[in-house]
């Protein structure tokens, strides 16, 4: 199966809902894969998306996450309810976290996230004001590997 | 190697029901910091954590990693296992400590 036209939709994250996390990503990632996107294409946007999928979890109270697939790329929208990233340049240092203890004995909240979603994308932006919410686009290309599944 | 042979030759316990032992094992990796497993693990690796909590499935499931070992004699909750069981992740337990076990393993890949 290919991509003929724009393929779009959207999941509501629920912030705390630990036992949900990742079906978001799960269901992009196979869906992505029916598409026959490429094996590290795959890769990166499972990566990126679930990074996003869990700050929505860990740090705020509810959030959406997008999906707009098209011959050319993938554009992942997160769109959080709050409350907003103080020092957006702290938070993408890699290392830098503001998660409780508690998040960080599950093994979560090491400050790998948005670096991480950073460095699986090919554009990526994030936009936030303090107490209303953060916005994060992520795009992926499509053309830059070849391999095929 | 597969999981099967890794877990006749370490003695590990299978904690999942109805797991996919057939899997090959093509290497490891060994994090408690999910995000890091995120980044680096490789599919088909083995991910040796002392983790139980319920998002490991979903970071092992993403990932394509062939199997979760957890040290230490830890066991997961019934949740987790039930997941795991249902996403076809087996779980394996050790009484071993990371350590100790990665060594083994790296050592039974190395040699096959």
């Amino acid at each position: 199966m290919g991509i003929k036209e724009t393929i779009e939709g959207s999941f509501h994250i629920i912030g705390g809902d630990f036992s949900r996390a990742g079906e978001a990503s799960t269901e992009i990632k196979t869906l992505l894969q029916s598409l026959g996107i490429s094996k590290e294409i795959v890769r990166r946007a499972a990566i990126a998306t679930f990074e996003a999928e869990m700050n929505i979890i860990i740090y705020t109270p509810a959030g959406i996450l997008r999906y707009e697939i098209t011959p050319e790329r993938i554009r992942i929208i997160a769109e959080d309810m709050g409350p907003g990233i103080e020092d957006i340049e702290l938070a993408m240092q890699e290392g830098y976290s503001t998660a409780p203890e508690w998040v960080r004995e599950l093994g979560w909240g090491s400050g790998m996230g948005l670096p991480n979603m950073k460095k699986n994308s090919d554009e990526f932006r994030i936009d936030s004001v303090v107490g209303e919410g953060t916005t994060v686009e992520m795009i992926i290309y499509l053309d830059k590997s070849e391999n095929k599944n | 190697m597969t999981l099967q042979e890794l877990k006749e030759k370490l003695s590990l316990n299978i904690l999942t029901e109805g797991g996919q032992l057939d899997r090959q094992v093509t290497g490891g990796y060994v994090s408690d910091l999910l995000s890091d497993v995120m980044a680096n693990a490789k599919e088909g690796d083995v991910w040796i954590t002392l983790q139980t909590h319920l998002n490991i499935v979903a970071v092992a499931s993403l990932k394509g990693i062939s199997g979760i070992i957890i040290v230490n004699g830890r066991r997961p909750d019934d949740e987790t296992l039930r997941k795991a069981s249902e996403e076809g992740i087996p779980i394996l337990g050790t009484d071993e400590t990371a350590f100790e076990i990665s060594g083994r393993i790296y050592k039974i890949l190395n040699d096959a």
